[in-house]
């Protein structure tokens, strides 16, 4: 195969096979005829393997460190808790940073194969949980990978699992609007089900972060993911010894609530920096049968996205 | 490339948001407020901070004949700047590549910017160990660089990422400089009581396992917090604190690794 042009506009934008760097590529012809666009053959695979999962959603953020896994985790959880009878798939996309069998008290567990394929990890009785973390040798293993590797293990993490019947596949992202962000959404997208792949976007306080976080909104917006809302992480700290709230992460230009409203996107809450939380995420523990600030403000979160499937 | 740069330091650290960019930008401003010329690029093309970070959002960059003139902080030219966040007509333009435009883009970055005669080149890196990494890593074999540092904070679900990044390190045989804690302890303002909201001694921890250099702890200060957007240095804005006695014993690390030759 020869190597794309040095300036290829990618073969996914409209200027492909028109632009002056196509010139002479072998793949002009193809890229610039819209009919014999080639659809990768691997999204007919993932629409076979998910057609009994009924929603998806992408938990994003342009920043890293904010809280996506952590966010991931407590949703899972909680609303687990809450609709016993529901069933929920938690994917870890993150190839190069795995943190969900960490979060969710499951490191050194393995895939099994089956006929049907990898069966995923069993978290809970209605929660199961696919990571490239099971499948590393040891915690200090890197997967030193340029995008398709990543982008093949992405199409076999939603191909080759047997997910089974679930309620809500939730999958947990890098960092970036890169490889991972763009298979999982050209794999995930149904243009007949609009609102089969939401986005739910996690932020923290300060506008370093907040920088980031447009324009993984604007990300969505061009890929035509629907935003059910952001939710602010880390943005207050609670002293455990005198009681009084100090802002860590300073919000500066306004916090999530100000980008929200510029960006015209939903804000579903606000958790605080709760040690309790990081505790719990380095331990694997569940905190959401607590009753607490953190909890109560999960809560909300948690039925504001379960409303917005209705 | 980098014909005229004596030194390069890689920031790594497999975790996103542990403070990368502001280690880099701080200790870019640290030695330069002890006397050197330092250049920062910023390889972070999805989510570049550097420009946020020290104030330079909107300056446009302009080409010359021998490539693209970095942003200087200000007219001492003894800070040079380059990230893709110039490059973008809004602040909001999210950048939406793939693999093989990135590692075009960070190839670009090191061969056609036009460093001027430099102490120190920084290098902030996004997290991971993907394209941009391994780019780096290819390109550097080229020029002498001096090493990594690596930025973590306590949590195990940090060390975790960096831990893979350490190996990476190793496989590509880059040097490890040392391991900064960052964000570990925070003093209550209003009762000077200290919790470590992300755990504590991790970093050090890690230090000794993985047999490196453990080169300082920093606490989450919202004073460092509040100097993003400006060229101040911590030295001179904070220099009791101890992010600052952190930063110095950073450069003298630096100083004597580098008076070796």
């Amino acid at each position: 195969m020869e190597a794309p042009p040095e300036h290829c506009p990618g073969v996914e934008s409209e200027q492909a096979g028109r632009v002056s760097a196509c010139a002479g590529c072998p793949n002009q012809s193809i890229c610039s005829d819209p009919n014999k666009k080639l659809e990768d053959p691997g999204k007919a695979l993932v629409a076979a393997a998910l057609k009994d999962v009924k929603h998806k959603l992408l938990i994003l953020s342009g920043k890293g460190g904010v809280g996506k896994s952590t966010v991931t985790t407590l949703l899972t959880r909680y609303l687990a808790r809450s609709c016993p009878d529901n069933n929920f798939g938690v994917l870890d996309i993150d190839i190069c940073g795995p943190s969900q069998p960490r979060l969710l008290g499951a490191v050194g567990e393995n895939v099994h194969q089956s006929g049907s394929g990898w069966s995923p990890v069993g978290i809970d009785d209605n929660v199961c949980l696919m990571s490239i973390g099971f499948l590393l040798g040891s915690v200090d293993d890197a997967i030193i990978w340029r995008g398709p590797k990543k982008n093949g293990m992405i199409r076999q993490f939603l191909s080759e699992v047997d997910w089974g019947n679930l309620d809500l596949l939730l999958l947990d992202t890098p960092p970036g609007t890169s490889d991972e962000h763009l298979s999982v959404v050209s794999y995930l997208k149904n243009d007949e089900i609009p609102n089969s792949v939401r986005a739910i976007i996690v932020t923290t306080p300060q506008e370093v972060a907040l920088l980031d976080v447009r324009k993984e909104i604007n990300f969505c917006k061009k890929q035509g993911i629907p935003i059910v809302g952001v939710v602010e992480n880390m943005s207050s700290f609670r002293c455990g010894h005198c009681g009084n709230s100090s802002e860590i992460f300073p919000a500066k230009t306004g916090g999530a609530a100000a980008m929200c409203t510029e960006m015209e996107v939903p804000l579903l809450g606000s958790l605080p920096l709760d040690p309790l939380i990081a505790k719990a995420c380095d331990s694997g523990e569940d905190i959401t049968a607590m009753k607490n600030p953190t909890t109560e403000a999960l809560a909300a979160i948690c039925t504001r996205i379960m409303d917005s499937f209705n | 490339m980098l014909d005229k740069v004596k030194n390069v330091i890689v920031v790594l650290s497999g975790k996103g948001g542990v403070g990368k960019s502001t280690v880099s930008t701080q200790l870019a401003l640290a030695l330069r407020h002890t006397g050197h010329k330092v250049g920062l690029l910023d390889i972070d093309l999805c989510g570049p901070s550097v420009p946020y970070l020290l104030g330079l959002e909107g300056s446009d960059i302009y080409q010359c004949d021998d490539g693209w003139v970095p942003i200087y902080t200000d007219e001492s030219k003894t800070l040079a700047v380059m990230s893709i966040g110039f490059l973008l007509k809004s602040r909001t333009d999210p950048v939406i590549w793939r693999g093989p435009k990135k590692t075009m883009m960070i190839k670009q970055f090191l061969q056609d910017v036009k460093w001027d005669e430099l102490d120190y080149l920084i290098i902030d890196t996004p997290p991971g160990t993907s394209d941009e990494h391994i780019t780096v890593m290819e390109c550097l074999r080229e020029v002498p660089c001096n090493g990594a540092i690596i930025v973590t904070t306590p949590q195990g679900v940090a060390l975790d990422d960096v831990r893979k990044e350490i190996t990476f390190c190793k496989k590509t045989g880059i040097k490890l400089l040392g391991i900064v804690e960052n964000m570990s302890g925070f003093v209550c303002p209003h009762c000077t009581t200290c919790t470590n909201i992300f755990s504590s001694n991790g970093g050090i921890e890690l230090a000794n396992l993985a047999q490196i250099p453990h080169l300082g702890t920093l606490p989450i200060d919202p004073r460092v917090g509040i100097l993003a957007g400006t060229t101040a240095s911590v030295l001179s804005e904070l220099p009791e604190s101890s992010t600052a006695e952190v930063l110095k014993g950073l450069v003298q690390h630096l100083d004597t690794l580098t008076a070796q030759g």
